[in-house]
């Protein structure tokens, strides 16, 4: 064999602490090593071509590229390699930069680092075989779980583009958050008249498949051909009958049900519609608070229904969707804010949160859109808005920004002022985040037009002062004094946090998530949407807390990247997969039983059990290597021979 | 390269691609300041870490090993990190039979977005190992006696 080993400068990423010049002196001794040098850009083009030149100049038939990690530029030089006439897999990596340059100061010590780390890629490449891709068959079809703005941008995008959708909604009707918004900033405009024309689009389309009140249940298969198992909730209403004519939801005697829609401020009823523009608008029984289900008595709907929908003998059901790609939208959810026991900790009726203010604000919510707080309906003149409540705090395990607490409040006050003329708006705030476009002149226009008053500074107790209204004391700290402020309402801007249970759809779907239970992305730059898992991508809030227009254009993004994957005619498979040693293998199944992709079957050789790695299931993870008491089931390109040398490479000397 | 003279010792590691190789990376993209004993290969799943490449190690002169996986319910290939786990935990409640002391051998779980505790791991495990200093070789009676008794030659040449 005959390597070619290439130094990466990174500019003086690299060079600044480590000798590349003096790595690739002591890389020409390496065994088959034929040629060696140090690059300025080893990625650029005219890097790009230096190494074909060499492949062509010095009959090259394996290539190690010390640079940056092979998370990043292996798939870039794979690419150079196929366009010099090698085998894209005759290649190996060092990373000299994550996990030299960057970490240590000390350059002896980093340069004697990386001339190991390239003897390691030199000694593994020295085994590598050249492989080949498979192809495979794509299933056209996407899965979006979350009918929140994201998903309806995502599913909508597909769908128009010609691609069957599956869209998998956890509460009764799509909408997600947005729907529960009275305005949005920072045009004011009306949330439910922009979402909804596109929530029933979503209804009417006939690309796409609506599963609301549903969660996925499990996922199996792989990029293109992915197996989903969808559990339909038992709603104890036959939705091919229930009209959403209502008159159930207005006779249901059971009125201590918690308005989930209204964020728990509205009177709540055990057979719901959430809201008149819901989609689908289909009732839905409270199982724990229904009468007739819990106490077996009542019945009142199923009487009163008039196209006899009530069911109240319905199951769970599991129904099985096959799809090639999925797009994760499950959006988040709010902080528990009762855990801030100087606020009130959930005591006092008039502190409410601002999805809560929300609905008191919206012509469709419980106040019919006249503001009125919650203890005695009375109109509130001075509104308190305290910010940062489970952002930016470490004390309560949320040291991020949720990004769009600053925004929304800044409407909510210009909104309070429309409702209320003679009242007036308070925001405490630590700093103000306004950085999208016209999103600062909306802050101002609050602060200068509308008279809201900004106090820099936090909020240390929020107290009732014995005649029914709230005391507010905090600091400013820009008067380097004490402020208290008397208040009728007190709003809290409660951050974001992950969705509930997104740890766990993360494990069915094999994606990473962050400590705080967002969904990692496969590049925080430049693979926003992508996650780690080909097939998988992310739409809006569940990546991170984002705005309405962000979480549209990651939607819009997400389905861009599924349009793209299906416009190919069949995926390669990655071919670094199993292989078996027909002769070494025993037939003992313990491969069969490990692989966690039913990727290993056992057939007959002979009258003999032996393993066969079916290649397009293969995932490459290499567990059935580690288990095969033989060694017969090897993992290309991460074969024990090449471990071992690897191991070998940096201990022997 | 011999290792710097009374500043470095021999410590590999072994890292899953998902999500400890991420942090490490997100460590370095962080500039988190790492001893630079430490070694890295690269597998893709902890799943493929045989407990036998840990042993060959050793026995070719590392004074330290590291392996490092998603962390349990966040495999990337749903389950891998479960058979590392088993396996890894036998492999350390084993290996002061061949007379390395088990402090020489840690295994962790850091995702990828983890760089500062990856951070951490490697300082802390680099210092531990430095507190033992280099690793006494192996007698050979032991490592025979071992594949009497086990029927595996780990000094077999890869």
């Amino acid at each position: 064999m005959r390597i070619g080993v290439f130094i990466c400068h990174c500019g003086s990423n690299i060079e600044g602490t480590v000798d590349t010049a003096e790595v690739s002196r002591i890389a020409r001794d390496y065994p088959e090593v034929a040629f060696a040098t140090d690059t300025m850009y080893a990625c650029s083009e005219p890097g790009q071509d230096g190494i074909i030149e060499a492949i062509g100049e010095h009959k090259l038939d394996g290539v190690v590229v010390a640079s940056c990690t092979p998370r990043m530029h292996e798939a870039t030089f794979r690419n150079t390699l196929e366009r010099a006439g090698l085998n894209p897999y005759m290649f190996e990596m060092a990373n000299i930069r994550e996990h030299v340059s960057w970490i240590g100061k000390d350059r002896e010590a980093n340069t004697n680092k990386a001339a190991d780390l390239v003897r390691m890629a030199v000694e593994k490449l020295r085994r590598n075989q050249p492989l080949i891709a498979k192809e495979f068959d794509i299933n056209r079809r996407v899965l979006v779980i979350g009918g929140g703005v994201a998903g309806i941008q995502a599913a909508l995008d597909c769908a128009d583009a010609g691609l069957e959708v599956v869209m998998v909604e956890r509460e009764s009707t799509i909408g997600g958050k947005m729907a529960k918004l009275d305005k949005t900033f920072p045009t004011v405009d009306c949330s439910s008249c922009i979402l909804g024309p596109r929530m029933v689009e979503i209804a009417q389309h006939p690309n796409i498949t609506l599963y609301a009140c549903s969660e996925v249940d499990g996922v199996s298969g792989y990029v293109g051909n992915f197996s989903v198992k969808i559990k339909k909730k038992a709603r104890y209403v036959d939705w091919d009958k229930c009209t959403g004519c209502g008159e159930c939801v207005e006779k249901c005697p059971s009125r201590k049900a918690p308005n989930t829609f209204d964020e728990k401020i509205g009177p709540g009823r055990a057979i719901n519609i959430p809201f008149p523009q819901a989609i689908p608008k289909k009732a839905t029984i409270n199982a724990e608070y229904c009468i007739k289900l819990t106490k077996g008595k009542c019945g009142t709907c199923e009487k009163i229904c008039p196209s006899n929908a009530i069911d109240f003998q319905q199951q769970d059901e599991i129904i099985t969707e096959e799809v090639g790609a999925v797009v994760a939208a499950t959006g988040y959810d709010l902080f528990d804010w009762t855990v801030y026991e100087e606020y009130g900790g959930g005591r006092y009726p008039d502190v409410i949160t601002s999805l809560q203010y929300e609905r008191l604000l919206s012509a469709s919510g419980p106040t019919g859109g006249h503001v009125k707080r919650p203890s005695d309906g009375k109109e509130p003149k001075n509104v308190v808005f305290i910010q940062c409540v489970g952002s930016r705090d470490k004390s309560v395990g949320r040291p991020y920004c949720s990004g769009f607490c600053c925004m929304y409040t800044a409407k909510q006050a210009i909104l309070t002022k429309d409702h209320i003329p003679d009242s007036t708006s308070y925001v405490f705030y630590m700093d103000i985040r306004a950085p999208g476009k016209l999103y600062d002149e909306f802050t101002r226009r609050a602060m200068e037009e509308y008279g809201a008053q900004y106090i820099r500074g936090r909020v240390a107790m929020v107290y009732p002062d014995g005649k029914g209204n709230m005391i507010v004391r905090g600091a400013d700290t820009l008067m380097g004094r004490q402020v208290e402020v008397q208040a009728d309402l007190v709003v809290l801007a409660v951050g974001v946090e992950s969705a509930k249970n997104s740890p766990q759809l993360a494990e069915k779907l094999r994606i990473s998530y962050d400590s705080y239970g967002f969904f990692m992305e496969g590049h925080p730059k430049l693979k926003p949407c992508e996650t780690n898992t080909a097939g998988v991508y992310l739409a809006g809030a569940c990546q991170g807390p984002k705005d309405i227009p962000a979480s549209v254009a990651q939607g819009s993004a997400a389905a861009s990247k599924v349009i793209g994957l299906f416009s190919k005619e069949k995926l390669k498979s990655d071919p670094q997969t199993a292989n078996v040693d027909i002769k070494r293998c025993i037939g003992c199944g313990k491969c069969v039983l490990t692989c966690p992709f039913g990727a290993i079957k056992e057939v007959d050789f002979r009258g003999q059990p032996k393993a066969e790695v079916i290649e397009t299931v293969c995932q490459g993870c290499g567990i059935c290597s580690s288990t095969c008491p033989q060694g017969a089931i090897q993992l290309r390109h991460f074969t024990d021979n090449q471990i071992l040398a690897e191991v070998e490479a940096i201990c022997r000397f | 390269m011999p290792v710097l003279n009374g500043r470095e010792l021999r410590i590999v590691g072994f890292l899953c691609n998902w999500c400890s190789y991420g942090g490490a990376d997100t460590a370095g993209v962080a500039r988190f300041d790492q001893p630079t004993d430490l070694r890295v290969i690269r597998v893709p799943c902890s799943g493929r870490i045989d407990p036998l490449f840990i042993a060959k190690a050793f026995m070719n002169g590392a004074d330290g090993v590291l392996v490092s996986g998603c962390h349990p319910r966040d495999c990337h290939y749903a389950e891998g990190n479960y058979y590392a786990r088993r396996r890894l935990e036998v492999f350390k409640q084993f290996i002061s039979v061949l007379g390395i002391e088990p402090e020489r051998f840690e295994y962790t779980w850091v995702s990828a977005s983890e760089g500062q505790r990856w951070q951490e791991v490697v300082t802390k495990f680099t210092n531990q190992v430095h507190t033992l200093g280099p690793l006494a070789p192996i007698p050979e009676v032991a490592l025979s006696q071992l594949a009497q008794t086990t029927g595996t030659d780990i000094r077999e040449e890869a």
